[in-house]
């Protein structure tokens, strides 16, 4: 016939079939995302374990349907079983040294669907901002934020890029950075900060985290009380990274408390000591928590279902030190190659792609205790005018 | 955690930040003075221009200033810009008209008081500043034509009540007199608009002062390319090098010959028509900006090839065409008939004096495999020496050109390869190795020479490289006052192989503004600290 068309049956329905309710649930590390997609003359077939694996699978689809000279939506017959190498595939954005207005953080989630990343690691406060708003401590934003009324997100701004996030199976992993990254947590918190000590005198500047007061312990588990309920997932990153020693030490008080601990001169120690309670509070708050490499480098006492996020790319080689965590029991994220905030010229494309995270030497056990890694998009000079094309 | 460099920028920045505060709330106080008596202010109370600027938010820092803690207010329903008395323009000059119009709007644009208030006058204690009056000094003012090398830039500027007065000799220098007028209106706290009682000299360190596009590694839409045009008035840019075709597309929609763009660019939605480009030019004229086109030859010139057949040198391999073609070919009469017939329309689509005939980046391979090629170069004495050929290939171009009453610019291999080139001819230098040996040899052999080298923005690096770019002093090269008299300028290139309209404006921006003022300010304005107070504001408002 003259109008024969060159295409098979029109396809009119793609059929999603998931075999385990948890529409209304939260994806969480265990989530499974594996689909089989199958495309046929007259069939088209998502199928998936749950609804994170239906979502991989429609985002795929999408990907398939062409669109030919003439205009016409077409796909090619096609057989896809797909599933995730790595459970955890994060994408970290620092809102705290620029502030990211909500609008920026929603388009991030939607293009990480599109890349089938499902952990937004929200690097929220930090030592220039503390943008989020605490019910408990209002004074933290108020004081920490850049600007109280406009640079901030409300509980209601937070709720919306955590159902956001959960439409497209994605996980939002909170990290309040302690004991150092805190200098905005200061203004809003006073008391909270170590006095830093210019010989007999205080200099008027602080540092990390008071460790030697109980009232830091009251404020830190009132307030992380407050973060296990606000945000859903069972981690919380709880950072533990660079910490810098010289304050504490210039403090007679905390000197004081050195000596009375036994600690000597080892102020790792006394970080371990602060880390050690915290993450007490945090397991009596029923939550996991993630740390950066610091808290297990300096020999702190974590549980066993601790991860570890390896972020430095020399000071050991840091394939070196996926191997050294994996072999102590603990899981393993590896960022150290995909610190995307440092560009430079040319297709660096490739370089992250060319990483190959098991690459260290191991026995098997040790090589699935790396749950997989995250990008991280630092923000000293990223803000939403250029965090997009910086990206992706 | 993050790198040592942000934890130390945070720390620092915090640091800086409780220091500074209690600075600055002193220095307001100072500055806003007793509204209960109004001395005049002692000279000793004035500054000069490197040091303190009221507002810290002037972007190039002019080349004298003096400003006073003294205020003005002004109020958005009743501030005027208009012509002053004794100026040769007037009401009738577009261009002025236009600006005027701009930056009122970028000066009250979020305020909503542009009708009259039914606040009284007066009520700040601060003098009103009613008026800024514009005068023309020269008897042409410039409103109907384009600016050009020799254009005058300078203005200057009176800020006291009630009426401001700026003063050029051109619209150019009006217009960037104005853009510095805007820079000195700031809000304070309540929303209310003022400025420093100021005096300010100003004009350019050096004429040409150009931001390279490239638009045929990828296309970038008008609405891009305007953008940058209103970023570069920002920042006293006066100069667009349009890299307007290349080996990867032809964008251009040429009249004489449409096949070029036709076959050569990547779409038909990726073509500049001959309505785009007199926007671009008009765009541009009206805030002070050449537009110099670049039709880069005999190399870079592959997307050429799809729609004029013949024009590129067909390479061999041994005794057959390989299908791959080289460079423009040389030898044959066709190519200068063509190249005569497509300048004389670029000489009349572009006004400016100047096209840019591109020259970089010959590769001899393709000319050398030519048997054809290779027999002509027997029949010229020009031995194996392909530079030879290339010399000859761009003689004639330059000579098509001139006859068409057209200077030229050039990339420096054409000059390093020893063609023949008029006097008036400008020598871009490009190539980082050792820049400052070129720029000797080039000025030592009497060329008017700018400087792009240090300068190509494309190459991007983690961290804030605008310092590197704002380092650089042109003139550090060895050579004697008159040669460093024809350095003339520079140009902030921005190659297009990793850019288009998504990453355009946060790549080039605030990044460039570190080369405008080094090609603008004076050689003396260097300190790092200040111009980083400056360009973070700087920034912020033209954001």
């Amino acid at each position: 016939a003259e109008n024969e068309q060159p295409w098979g049956t029109p396809c009119t329905q793609l059929l999603v079939f998931v075999a385990t309710p948890g529409c209304d649930g939260f994806p969480s590390l265990d989530s499974k995302e594996s689909y089989k997609l199958s495309v046929s003359e007259g069939s088209l077939l998502l199928s998936a374990d749950a609804v994170w694996g239906a979502l991989r699978g429609l985002e795929t689809f999408s990907q398939l349907v062409g669109r030919d000279e003439n205009g016409t939506y077409y796909i090619n017959k096609t057989e896809i079983v797909d599933f995730p190498r790595f459970p955890h595939r994060g994408l970290l954005l620092d809102t705290s040294r620029h502030y990211l207005p909500l609008r920026a953080i929603l388009e991030t989630l939607d293009v990480m669907a599109y890349n089938k990343f499902n952990v937004f690691h929200w690097h929220i406060v930090d030592d220039p901002s503390f943008p989020y708003e605490s019910l408990t401590f209002p004074e933290l934003s108020k004081q920490g934020a850049f600007n109280a009324m406009t640079h901030v997100y409300t509980a209601s701004d937070v709720q919306t890029v955590i159902e956001y996030a959960r439409l497209r199976g994605i996980r939002v992993i909170a990290e309040f950075d302690t004991p150092g990254h805190t200098l905005s947590w200061g203004p809003g918190a006073p008391g909270l900060l170590t006095p830093c000590y210019l010989g007999k005198y205080p200099s008027g500047t602080y540092g990390p985290i008071n460790p030697i007061l109980n009232s830091t312990y009251q404020f830190v588990s009132s307030l992380f009380q407050e973060v296990s309920a606000v945000f859903p997932d069972f981690f919380l990153h709880l950072g533990g990274d660079e910490v810098d020693f010289t304050c504490w030490k210039s403090n007679p008080k905390i000197r004081a408390f050195m000596k009375e601990m036994g600690f000597g001169k080892d102020y790792k120690k006394l970080e371990s000591f602060y880390i050690q309670r915290l993450l007490d509070i945090i397991s009596s708050l029923g939550k996991g928590y993630i740390v950066w490499q610091e808290v297990f480098d300096n020999g702190v006492k974590v549980r066993p279902d601790t991860i570890i996020h390896v972020w430095k790319e020399n000071s050991t080689p840091y394939m070196e030190e996926m191997a050294n965590v994996t072999k102590a029991g603990y899981r393993a994220l590896l960022s150290a190659p995909w610190y995307l905030n440092r560009i430079s010229y040319g297709q660096d494309w490739m370089a992250a792609y060319q990483v190959e995270p098991l690459k260290f030497e191991g026995v098997p056990e040790q090589k699935d205790r790396v749950i997989g890694g995250e990008a991280c998009m630092w923000g000293e000079y990223v803000d939403v005018t250029n965090l997009a094309p910086r990206l992706w | 955690g993050c790198c040592a460099m942000g934890r130390a920028v945070g720390l620092a920045g915090l640091l800086v930040g409780l220091f500074l505060v209690p600075a600055v709330l002193v220095s307001t106080s100072l500055r806003r003075g007793a509204p209960w008596a109004d001395p005049e202010p002692e000279l000793a109370e004035w500054e000069l221009a490197s040091g303190a600027v009221p507002e810290d938010s002037l972007w190039p820092l002019p080349q004298w200033l003096r400003t006073s803690p003294r205020q003005l207010q002004l109020a958005p329903g009743r501030f005027q810009l208009v012509h002053g008395a004794g100026s040769s323009a007037g009401p009738a000059c577009g261009l002025l008209q236009d600006a005027f119009r701009r930056y009122y709007e970028y000066m009250f644009g979020q305020s909503r008081q542009w009708k009259r208030g039914r606040r009284p006058l007066g009520a700040r204690a601060e003098p009103q500043l009613l008026q800024l009056q514009v005068v023309i000094e020269s008897r042409d003012p410039g409103c109907y034509s384009y600016p050009h090398l020799a254009s005058s830039e300078a203005y200057r500027l009176t800020v006291t009540e009630p009426v401001a007065i700026l003063k050029a000799d051109e619209v150019w220098g009006a217009l960037r007199g104005l853009e510095t007028f805007s820079q000195l209106v700031h809000e304070d706290d309540y929303g209310s608009f003022l400025v420093n009682e100021s005096e300010i000299d100003d004009f350019p360190r050096f004429a040409h002062r150009g931001i390279l596009l490239d638009t045929s590694r990828h296309y970038l839409p008008l609405k891009s390319i305007l953008t940058n045009l209103d970023a570069m008035a920002f920042n006293k840019f006066n100069v667009l090098h349009w890299h307007i075709v290349d080996d990867q597309s032809f964008p251009y929609q040429s009249i004489y010959f449409p096949e070029l763009s036709d076959k050569g660019a990547y779409s038909y939605n990726h073509i500049y028509t001959p309505t785009d480009v007199q926007l671009v030019i008009e765009y541009a004229r009206l805030r002070g900006i050449r537009v110099i086109p670049e039709f880069d030859t005999p190399g870079h010139t592959q997307s050429w090839g799809k729609g004029q057949k013949d024009l590129l040198t067909p390479c061999y391999n041994g005794e057959q065409p390989t299908g791959s073609f080289g460079p423009v070919n040389p030898i044959l009469n066709t190519t200068y008939d063509f190249m005569t017939k497509f300048f004389k329309e670029i000489s009349s689509v572009f006004p400016d004096a100047y096209i840019h005939l591109g020259g970089d980046e010959v590769n001899f391979d393709c000319w050398k495999s030519n048997p054809e090629v290779k027999e002509f170069m027997k029949k010229q004495g020009f031995g194996i020496d392909y530079a030879k050929l290339e010399s000859y290939y761009i003689q004639k171009i330059l000579d098509i050109v001139s006859s068409y009453n057209k200077g030229y610019m050039v990339w420096q291999e054409v000059f390093d390869n020893k063609a023949q080139l008029k006097p008036d001819t400008v020598v871009q230098v490009w190539m980082d190795n050792n820049y400052a040996n070129e720029l000797s040899i080039v000025t030592g052999a009497g060329f008017t020479a700018i400087l792009a080298a240090p300068w190509y923005l494309d190459y991007i690096s983690y961290g804030q490289d605008w310092k590197k770019y704002y380092s650089v002093e042109p003139l550090n090269f060895p050579g004697s006052e008159k040669q460093k008299k024809l350095l003339i300028g520079g140009e902030a290139c921005l190659w297009g192989e990793f850019v288009d309209a998504t990453n355009l404006t946060p790549r080039l921006w605030p990044r460039a503004s570190a080369v405008g003022e080094r090609l603008w300010s004076s050689r003396n304005v260097t300190n790092l600290q200040d111009a980083y107070t400056r360009l973070t504001n700087h920034r912020c408002r033209m954001l």
